[in-house]
């Protein structure tokens, strides 16, 4: 199936972040387009969320550019990329944790719009697009590790955003729970949002993304559709170590 | 309008007193506890709302209280022109406290510590520089005139003073509802989560930060209308800024009736304390003391918090009864 191509949302240029003397995203480039879900793999300390803290204005990039719906955004602090429509989540949860769901929700709502009535009914909405609806009246910090992923989702949700970056929101979450948040990324597509989601469940990548970069030592080392990633040699080996293809290959070979 | 009934009612109470006690003994005690909840007030804003513990609110309080004697001694101008001239100075002297402190992203202790230094550097320049009277103080004429605001009767001074502890207590309530007080509650609870929400933090603290050195400007410039002199240690002194942080942190942090119940249980101990036990000096500062470690033991979030909490879990109790066997299905 030959699908059309849109424009990229997200175009992320050569971008490199140094932390003294680690180089820990070197020259990495990658795109994200509207309507689809785009992602970011890698084995651990490959730099996935460091580049992610880049393009949402957590962290200043050393070199490169970023470039969102046709601006060059390098450098802009995460309010303003937020204000943009570039919402994120964080691999480690970070809940309002004296607030009930609802008011959570309500801070992200309140960025499009003012009046109070109209941000409760934003969030009321979003925690029940995301499943949270029952439990919109109880503190934050009385979630499960499922509860407070889907949080992190609504938060990020209620800023109405055109490009979503999900870093790890099914990591930590048993199988039936993945089940059930796996259709609501799926929509949030549906609806035109680009998604560009960091993932280690490898089941959920393969079902979900149409694009998949692969990130290893800073460096993208592959990209393409799901399939055509699962059978790279260069991603199999900065998995699985050096020589490691050659092994699996002669094994199924 | 419904959410500010409660604020009528305790108002109402409040104003109710002067009709029943005459004694000037109760009504000064109460004047000076309204005013140091309005001081508490002030910190409240942005110590009990957003989370940024100043330990120097004396510097704003001084320069309310400074900026109004000064007009009046010095250029003759009007005492209400210097009430507002003084509260301008004060949320000022906070903008600029403010924007270097958060420019410079300083957070928690940092952040109190910077306070505690400007409060104390404000204290040494007023304690020798000429226009504040240096060692001596300023020492306002005695001009009982509603238009020198200054009056004869206590209960005068006690209107005053309860109107703009009511008009705080509003802006409060107002602010809690607004989107300014959710994103000023986000930046406290996690700045981090609240930046990528959109929040500019920078903007909201520093907004905060303003409006609090208002508020607690008001009470200093209060304060010298109603004692008539003021020198650097009461306006500048550490006695303000401990006042001023120990009222809402006891009667509840960043909750609309905190800091006046806290300055009404803090103000009553410490005068019980001198009834019983005469004017040992100091005495009252031990008391705040041992109330202090109480309420961080046993109810660390205030009277007021502490309250909400039981009711919170006892209503929870009935309503989420048939919802917790929902999430056990869904486990």
């Amino acid at each position: 199936m030959v699908e059309p191509l849109v424009e990229p949302l997200l175009a992320v240029d050569t971008v490199s972040r140094r932390f003294g003397g680690l180089l820990a995203v070197d020259g990495a480039s990658l795109s994200a387009r509207p309507a689809r879900i785009t992602a970011l793999i890698g084995p651990n300390g490959a730099g996935k969320t460091t580049l992610f803290a880049l393009i949402s204005g957590f962290l200043k990039p050393s070199g490169g550019r970023i470039c969102y719906d046709g601006a060059d955004v390098t450098g802009e602090p995460p309010h303003r990329l937020a204000r943009r429509g570039i919402a994120r989540t964080f691999q480690i949860v970070q809940p309002f944790a004296g607030l009930s769901v609802r008011d959570n929700i309500l801070v992200g709502a309140h960025l499009r719009h003012r009046a109070r009535a109209e941000a409760l009914a934003v969030a009321e909405r979003v925690g029940h697009d995301v499943g949270l609806h029952d439990r919109l009246d109880r503190p934050a910090n009385t979630l499960t590790v499922a509860g407070r992923k889907r949080l992190e989702l609504a938060r990020a949700l209620a800023t109405e955003p055109r490009l979503l970056l999900l870093d790890e929101v099914l990591a930590g979450l048993n199988p039936s729970e993945i089940r059930d948040v796996v259709p609501v990324i799926r929509a949030l597509a549906a609806r035109g949002i680009a998604v560009l989601m960091i993932e280690h469940v490898m089941q959920a990548v393969m079902s979900l993304a149409a694009d998949v970069f692969v990130l290893a030592g800073g460096r993208i080392i592959a990209e393409g559709g799901p399939a055509a990633i699962a059978t790279n040699p260069a991603v199999v080996e900065a998995y699985l170590g050096h020589g490691a293809a050659t092994k699996v290959g002669g094994a199924r070979g | 309008m419904k959410a500010l009934l409660p604020i009528a009612g305790v108002v109402a109470v409040l104003a109710a007193v002067p009709l029943v006690v005459h004694s000037n003994v109760v009504l000064n005690f109460l004047v000076v506890t309204l005013m140091i909840a309005l001081v508490g007030q002030g910190w409240n804003m942005l110590g009990g709302y957003g989370g940024q513990y100043s330990f120097g609110h004396a510097a704003f309080f001084g320069t309310g209280a400074y900026t109004t004697a000064i007009l009046q001694v010095h250029y003759g101008v009007n005492a209400w022109i210097g009430f507002a001239a003084g509260i301008a100075a004060g949320a000022a002297a906070g903008a600029i406290v403010g924007a270097l402190a958060f420019r410079a992203g300083l957070r928690s202790s940092y952040f109190a510590l910077v306070t505690l230094a400007v409060a104390e550097v404000l204290r040494i320049l007023a304690s020798v520089a000429p226009i504040t009277g240096a060692g001596v103080g300023l020492l306002l004429k005695l001009d009982v005139r509603a238009q020198s605001f200054q009056f004869q009767s206590r209960t005068a001074f006690y209107f005053v003073i309860l109107a703009l502890l009511a008009v705080s207590l509003v802006i409060t309530r107002l602010l809690e509802q607004s989107r300014f007080g959710v994103w000023l509650i986000a930046v406290r609870e996690n700045e981090d989560a609240a930046m990528a929400l959109g929040v500019d933090t920078f903007a909201v603290k520093l907004g905060a930060m303003t409006l609090s050195a208002a508020i607690t400007a008001a009470a200093g410039c209060f304060y010298v209308q109603y004692f008539l002199f003021v020198d650097s240690g009461i306006a500048y002194g550490t006695w303000i800024s401990i006042e001023a942080l120990l009222t809402p942190i006891i009667g509840g942090v960043g909750t609309v009736f905190g800091a006046l119940l806290g300055a009404l249980v803090v103000k009553s101990l410490g005068e019980g304390a001198k009834l019983v036990a005469g004017d040992v000096p100091g005495l009252d500062l031990m008391i705040y003391g041992a109330v202090l470690i109480a309420v961080i033991r046993f109810a660390p979030r205030g009277l007021v918090g502490t309250v909400a909490d039981a009711h919170g879990r006892i209503r929870r109790r009935f309503a989420t009864a048939p919802a917790a066997t929902g999430e056990a299905v869904r486990g």
